[in-house]
């Protein structure tokens, strides 16, 4: 099942990172006032799933020889730094949308994993993190909705 | 009759329950002027508060000299207030009233006339259309202007400029309660009504000082509770209020939680109900959506668990529970102590939930009551002055906005809905950095009443917005604008409202503005012309002038939609004792109680909204939405609580929270021009809890100062009606009537302190949980 441990290490390293860029968007956006709670509240759940999965991580491994540099890759020069602005903002918010729905298809590929090996305990973890992955990119594609007129727009130029 | 700001609820006139409340006329003229002078009444409702108590307006030589309560009317069967007493006339004739427009000359306010104040805003309006369109404009207005202005005023922004950026201060007082309602069954409107006071058992008050905010309204529920077979009272408040020892005084419980955690409260006495099996299974099953998602949200909410996150007893939440669990008839009622404080909408949707899981909705004394904060509020949710369309629509559904699209002859894309209208919190932001560069406030004083002042201050006073404030006087809002425009007040011009229980009254013209003052209504449609809006067909856009007018025309975009206007007109209404919406064909003489069927406005096609998560206000989608079917059952939705946005640490070890006193309304622009209510309650001051005040030496009068990272004041200390951990600050309190004191100077306006944060879903800004410290600065 090395494969599935690839797919575990995969999960929690997403998870983390994105933990971190909502909370490097929320200090980098603080004085948009419902973007700084709401990244904060959000990266939250990032760690609850991962504390969901320690349990199961600790039965199946967690492989970090192969591939599970990719999340890194993605974010790494992304959102370490955030950019200025409403478009600056905007911007942010598509990035943690990109790395969230890389989150979303790892839990969909541990959930079919599961599925296969009739582990429950595992699918359920899969299947309770997928939901707050899908909080997670609902209040994103909101947020990035509510944004985008005033920041094509009118925006002022920085 | 007795000083009502002492004597504030009047006397009791006690009964049982199911029989009718009783009549009693209150009465009060200006000093020298008797029953024999008057030379007319003219029918009105008070705008005094949410309640809109029906009233008649005495007038004397072309002035408003009192007011009468209507004997018969529904809401209040004669009674008023002390502020509708006292605070509904006198500031008509005040000296300070604004009579000729001002324009902003070399950074002074001059006067001029008309042509030249609105030739300004038209010439800035045009000037920045052409370059920028119409995102670069908002509109803030209030919970005080008629239903007709409102309506009005949503379609010359919605339809003749075409910007999503308008709200209302009904955002800062009602918002979560529209959020609530549309969250949990389909669409806004209030499903109980007054009525089930006579006939309730239990009543459940969650952050609701109605002792002093809805006065008329508590004398309502005293003369129940001092009767035969009086219901039980609940308080939820971290004050010792007049509703916290009632409730003690019946049997019932205060409980006064730790601000900031109403939420971890409401599902610890949901998760009671599911644990003793008080629900009605048969009505859940077939009227709502959502039961095993609530219980799994609510599984870790032990009364053990809730006392430790509230402070509170666990016997308390359980025997709450009890009473809520076990009483036949239960009366919520629900306001500012949970709407402005933490996770607001999550927690009022909690109350919802209490009711579907015992099938206590739209039955007598089995009533939900969200309240509003202002008598008109619910006028502007329904017309579509603030952050929702006209009518209950869904911006979110193509077929609600071709439908107005249809009724004003315009492009559907001009109706700007590809986004959730703006809130206020964010019109002030987009100010802020700049891309909204005209900013029209109407009847309300945001330098004032919005949290963080000095950071409104700050984009109020700022080149690069072009601020219009219209208004009764020059409040300090209007102190920063570029124009400012003299308005009619109540009494001075015609126009419908609806209060917190969708009773609808007329008001009536009583006398003339001061002045060349013009009704809202005159002003809005002024401006509309000289900007030559059109529609399709090229008629003015809008096409209506008079208040008759404009009520027919929304009468016509409220027909089919929940909020059901089609049997009400300027005629039925005058001098009626209130109707409540909808009155139509089905029902028309109105409709005392909402969902009384179990059937809900939750049809994908028919809701207003589809939905929100109640942790991060994500939108749900119309695919998901139509995925779970509701077709009419209603949502039960939980969320986990979370701890409030800036906790108590070493630096600011309070928690400061803010709310309202009897005596005053909003900052005071009418109220503190009674000279009685004005006495009675002249200054701010805080309140401290025994332990909290002994701890740091204070004593009762003491100066204090109040700090939070934000800012500061400086009053007088009031020891004892708070729990421990919290300050309490009135907030109606700023500078205007102090001499020589400029805004930001006052050290008494609560709003210093308080945080630009907001709920997720409703969008109303949190005024009751900030950090904050206190310093003695010495014996009074």
């Amino acid at each position: 099942m090395l494969h599935l441990a690839t797919y575990v290490g995969l999960a929690d390293h997403s998870e983390a990172t994105l933990a971190d860029s909502f909370r490097a968007v929320a200090e980098g956006h603080a004085a948009v006032a419902d973007v700084y709670h709401t990244c904060r509240t959000l990266a939250g759940l990032s760690d609850t799933h991962r504390e969901l999965l320690a349990p199961v991580a600790e039965r199946y491994g967690e492989d970090e020889s192969d591939g599970v540099d990719e999340p890194e890759r993605l974010h790494a020069s992304g959102l370490a730094e955030v950019r200025s602005g409403e478009i600056g903002l905007l911007r942010d918010l598509q990035d943690l949308h990109v790395l969230a729905d890389l989150v979303r298809t790892t839990w969909l590929v541990i959930a079919q994993g599961a599925q296969g090996l009739r582990d429950h305990e595992l699918l359920d973890v899969a299947r309770r993190a997928a939901a707050g992955t899908q909080r997670q990119t609902s209040w994103l594609d909101t947020r990035i909705r509510a944004a985008a007129p005033q920041a094509l727009i009118v925006a002022p130029p920085r | 009759m007795a000083d009502r700001t002492t004597d504030v609820w009047g006397e009791r006139s006690p009964h049982g329950r199911g029989t009718p409340w009783s009549t009693r006329v209150d009465l009060h003229l200006h000093d020298g002027v008797g029953e024999a002078d008057v030379d007319r009444w003219v029918p009105s409702a008070c705008v005094l508060c949410s309640n809109g108590c029906g009233c008649d307006i005495a007038v004397k030589d072309g002035r408003m000299v009192g007011v009468r309560g209507r004997a018969d009317d529904v809401v209040n069967r004669g009674r008023l207030g002390p502020k509708g007493l006292y605070a509904s006339t006198p500031w008509a004739s005040d000296r300070q009233r604004l009579t000729r427009p001002l324009v902003r000359e070399g950074g002074r306010l001059v006067a001029t006339d008309w042509d030249t104040a609105l030739g300004r805003v038209v010439a800035e309006s045009q000037r920045l259309l052409a370059e920028n369109g119409p995102l670069t404009h908002g509109f803030y207005t209030s919970g005080q202007l008629f239903l007709e202005e409102y309506y009005t005023l949503g379609v010359i922004g919605k339809a003749g400029l075409g910007t999503p950026h308008m709200d209302g201060n009904t955002r800062l007082c009602t918002a979560t309660a529209a959020a609530a309602l549309k969250e949990s069954f389909g669409a806004d409107g209030q499903p109980g009504s007054y009525d089930d006071v006579e006939h309730c058992d239990a009543l459940f008050s969650w952050g609701h000082n109605t002792a002093e905010t809805q006065t008329v309204l508590w004398s309502r529920i005293l003369d129940r509770t001092h009767g035969a077979a009086p219901p039980v009272l609940v308080c939820v408040d971290p004050r010792r209020t007049a509703v916290a020892a009632e409730a003690e005084r019946t049997g019932g419980v205060h409980l006064a939680p730790q601000v900031g955690t109403n939420l971890a409260l409401v599902n610890g006495i949901t998760r009671e109900l599911l644990e003793h099996g008080w629900i009605d299974e048969d009505w859940v099953a077939a009227h709502t959506l959502g039961l095993d998602d609530l219980r799994e949200v609510v599984a870790p909410y032990t009364p053990e668990a809730v006392a430790r996150t509230c402070g509170v007893a666990a016997a308390d939440v359980e025997r709450a529970a009890e009473i809520f669990g076990r009483s036949e008839r239960v009366l919520s009622t629900v306001l500012q102590g949970f709407y402005q404080s933490h996770q607001a909408t999550a927690s009022a949707v909690g109350v919802n939930n209490l009711h579907l899981l015992r099938g206590m909705v739209g039955r007598p004394g089995g009533g939900i009551l969200q309240m509003n904060g202002q008598p008109t509020a619910q006028n502007n949710r329904e017309c579509g002055a603030d952050g929702d369309l006209p009518g209950f629509r869904n911006w979110d559904n193509p077929a609600h906005v071709q439908q107005l699209a249809d009724l004003w002859d315009v492009d559907p894309l001009t109706i700007p809905h590809w986004a959730p209208p703006t809130n206020a919190m964010q019109i002030f932001s987009y100010a802020e950095q700049g891309s909204i560069e005209l900013l029209w406030i109407s009847a309300t004083n945001p330098a004032v009443s919005m949290p963080e002042s000095a950071r409104i201050r700050r984009i109020l006073a700022s080149d690069r917005c072009f601020v219009v404030v219209q208004d009764l006087f020059l409040t300090e809002t209007a102190e920063l604008a570029d124009v400012v425009l003299p308005a009619a007040g109540w009494g001075e011009k015609t126009g419908a409202f609806t209060n917190a229980d969708r009773t609808v009254h007329l008001s009536q013209q009583a006398v003339d503005p001061p002045g060349e003052a013009r009704s809202d209504l005159d002003i809005f449609l002024t401006y509309a012309r000289m900007m030559g809006f059109t529609d399709r067909s090229g008629r003015p856009l809008p096409s209506w002038s008079t208040p008759e007018e404009a009520f027919d025309a929304w009468r016509d975009a409220s027909a089919r939609r929940p909020v059901d206007y089609t049997r009400l007109t300027h005629e039925r209404l005058r001098g009626a004792d209130g109707l409540r919406w909808p009155v139509n064909a089905a029902a028309p003489d109105g409709t005392v109680r909402l969902y009384g069927d179990g059937v809900f406005p939750t049809a994908t096609d028919v809701c207003e909204t589809y939905g929100h998560d109640l942790l991060t206000g994500g939108a749900v989608t119309e695919q998901e939405h139509r995925a779970l079917a509701p077709a009419g059952r209603a949502f039960l939705k939980g969320a986990a609580f979370t701890p409030p946005h800036e906790e108590p640490s070493a630096e600011y070890p309070l928690l400061f929270t803010t709310g309202r006193t009897v005596h005053h309304f909003h900052t005071r622009t009418k109220t503190a021009r009674s000279r009685r209510l004005q006495d009675a309650a002249p200054d701010a001051w805080v309140e401290l809890s025994a332990t909290d005040a002994e701890g740091l030496g204070i004593a009762e009068g003491d100066l204090v100062r109040v700090e939070s990272p934000r800012g500061a004041i400086e009053v007088r200390a009031r020891i004892g009606s708070v729990r421990e951990g919290a300050v309490f600050a009135p907030f109606h309190y700023g500078t205007w009537d102090l001499d020589g004191v400029a805004p930001g100077e006052g050290h008494r306006q609560a709003n210093e302190l308080t945080m630009t944060v907001w709920d997720p879903v409703s969008k109303q800004p949190c005024f009751k949980t900030a950090a904050c410290r206190v310093v003695p600065l010495g014996r009074s």
